[in-house]
């Protein structure tokens, strides 16, 4: 039974098998290839990889595992599109940090805390990419307040009903 | 210092991997613009990856769809039917109309001797997948090297461009779409004139870019593509005006509606292959009895006389079986003048061949080409393209026609008739 206090003595760890540990991502990743093309707007407010790697890093517990996992996500996904590789890959692994260190510290296991950690992640990831476009790509970026929180609530939205869907495969350690 | 590195250890390991992403990043933004082909390698582990779902998926949901529409879901296919079939009829109208008016450009251009290009082989491809993010505004489609197509290949739909190759793989292609910030095409506009740069915005609209701001752009004009980038034909269909503002410093901001619906593409075409050839009046192109009549009336008249009555004497045989013969039986024409009614090409030639009528009057051939344009609508009397479409066939035995007197107000009398 996960525990719900701040000790890292007391915090329930999972791990996952190596199926899902590699099939979740790639289907995150291939669900949000696809998807645009029969509903346009998915990809201009929906982020599957992200919401991906938040719930890999907050279960694990593990702020290692878990940037690395952004990492691994984040460059998966440059490598689809054809900007240069890294943007996303840098973003995600402040992301998969963030919220393995906060899965840490927090019961991570409700909904209402899953919402607002990946409501506040998905604005962290924009600005993140953001910055590393703009400043280091040169990529003409316009940063609209409306446009991301309306997508984070999406994404903190689907999130929290794709976060129990995968609550399933997890394994105690 | 090992206990400092120990205590901070997950810091450190993610100072670590952001540098190394961001050393890698620097390093492909210093390469430039050729990026994409310099992390080909890396790019293919993940769309083979990603790919093979994306086709079986695509395949499962063709099969189910093709099974429904084809076998169960017929309703109102004979209504369509009929209405497909008045659809052609009247695009046969229009087609009628449009290759006068080709017929036309071509000789222009001949005159001109204009060099332009040809779409002379296209591939169809099937769209499989997206970059699945705004910011990168590509599609995968289900060719690739095996199917010919290579980088820097313009893709389009029916209704116009969408992109152009971006990186090919194997079997799998990616196309940037004109919508995205990165991509840049040649266009001009439909009536004005106007030449520009299409580019994408990072909010995913098509812009028209350095347009000057002292331009009058109406909106609602067609923009085509100006094959001025080289990877597009020139003509090809890009979209309409829809805003015109003005821009940054001395140029109009230009939004464009793209002509293909690049959010729901499903098909798309490759241009593999185009030719670049100097225009020429087409040879096959059908001569019609009222081109053949533009070119032969006018010179009745300037006709001196001192050459009609030699021309008449020498003749006489040959006029009067014409006169005697009925000048609506084309076929008794053609065994007059086998070699141009045998040839189809001799259509194009006849109008310049020196026939007794024409080599006397060079002026008639360029009055000729100045009428063409005014005789299409003669020359399609009614809704019977067909006919129209037919007469080539029949037609080409005409010209040869100038075997009779030219003198002889007999033949332009009965032939006008048609008119």
């Amino acid at each position: 039974m996960p525990i719900t206090y701040t000790s890292n003595e007391q915090v329930e760890v999972y791990r996952f098998s190596i199926p899902v540990t590699v099939g979740v991502p790639l289907l995150a990743l291939f669900v949000q290839a696809f998807l645009p093309l029969r509903f346009p707007r998915f990809a201009v407010y929906f982020d599957l990889p992200l919401l991906v790697t938040i719930f890999f890093a907050m279960a694990r517990r593990s702020p290692v595992a878990g940037l690395f996992t952004g990492a691994v996500i984040g460059l998966a996904q440059d490598m689809l599109g054809h900007n240069p590789i890294g943007i996303y890959g840098i973003a995600n692994t402040v992301v998969g940090y963030g919220a393995s260190s906060l899965g840490v510290k927090l019961d991570v296991e409700n909904a209402g805390a899953r919402f607002l950690v990946t409501l506040g992640f998905y604005l962290v990831h924009s600005a993140v990419y953001f910055t590393v476009a703009r400043g280091m790509v040169n990529m003409t970026q316009n940063w609209s307040w409306s446009r991301g929180i309306l997508a984070g609530l999406a994404n903190a939205i689907l999130g929290v009903a794709l976060f129990f869907l995968l609550d399933k495969f997890k394994q105690r350690t | 210092m090992e206990s400092v590195l120990g205590r901070y250890r997950n810091l450190v390991i993610l100072v670590g991997v952001l540098f190394l992403q961001v050393l890698g990043l620097a390093m492909q933004v210093k390469r430039g613009g050729n990026d994409t082909e310099n992390t080909r390698l890396i790019r293919v582990w993940a769309v083979g990856a990603i790919t093979p779902f994306e086709r079986t998926v695509l395949w499962v949901q063709n099969s189910g769809s093709n099974l429904w529409h084809n076998y169960f879901y017929l309703r109102g296919v004979r209504a369509e039917n009929r209405q497909l079939k008045d659809q052609i009829e009247q695009m046969r109208l229009e087609q009628v109309r449009l290759s006068e008016d080709a017929a036309q450009a071509r000789r222009l251009q001949t005159l001109l001797a204009f060099k332009e290009q040809f779409i002379s082989r296209t591939v169809a491809a099937q769209v499989i997948g997206s970059s699945g993010s705004d910011l990168s505004r590509i599609i995968y489609i289900d060719k690739g090297e095996n199917a010919g197509i290579k980088r820097d290949m313009a893709v389009m739909t029916s209704d116009g461009i969408v992109g152009k190759v971006l990186l090919v793989f194997p079997s799998v292609s990616q196309v940037l779409l004109i919508s995205d910030q990165s991509s840049g095409v040649g266009a001009i506009l439909e009536k004005t004139r106007l030449q520009g740069v299409l580019r994408g915005t990072a909010n995913g609209e098509v812009v028209l870019e350095r347009v000057m701001s002292d331009e009058q752009v109406p909106v609602g004009e067609t923009v085509l593509t100006s094959g001025g980038d080289q990877i597009f034909p020139k003509g090809l269909p890009v979209g309409t005006v829809t805003k015109v503002g003005n821009g940054k410093e001395l140029f109009l901001n230009i939004k464009i509606k793209p002509a293909a619906n690049l959010s729901k593409l499903e098909e798309v075409l490759v241009l593999v292959e185009k030719q670049e050839r100097q225009a020429t009046a087409d040879e096959n192109v059908r001569v019609r009895a009222a081109d053949i009549l533009a070119q032969r009336l006018p010179s009745v008249p300037d006709k001196p006389a001192t050459d009609a009555i030699p021309a008449a004497g020498a003749t006489k045989d040959a006029a009067k079986p014409a006169l005697d013969k009925p000048t609506v039986k084309p076929a008794g024409s053609t065994t007059a003048t086998p070699p141009a009614a045998k040839n189809p090409s001799a259509t194009s030639t006849a109008s310049s061949a020196p026939g007794v009528g024409q080599a006397a009057k060079p002026v008639d051939h360029a009055a000729a080409v100045k009428k063409s344009p005014t005789a299409p609508g003669s020359t399609v009397p009614g809704p019977k393209p067909d006919a129209s479409q037919t007469k080539p066939t029949g037609e080409p035995s005409k010209p040869a026609e100038p075997t009779s007197p030219p003198a002889n107000p007999q033949p332009p009398a009965s032939e006008s008739s048609p008119q």
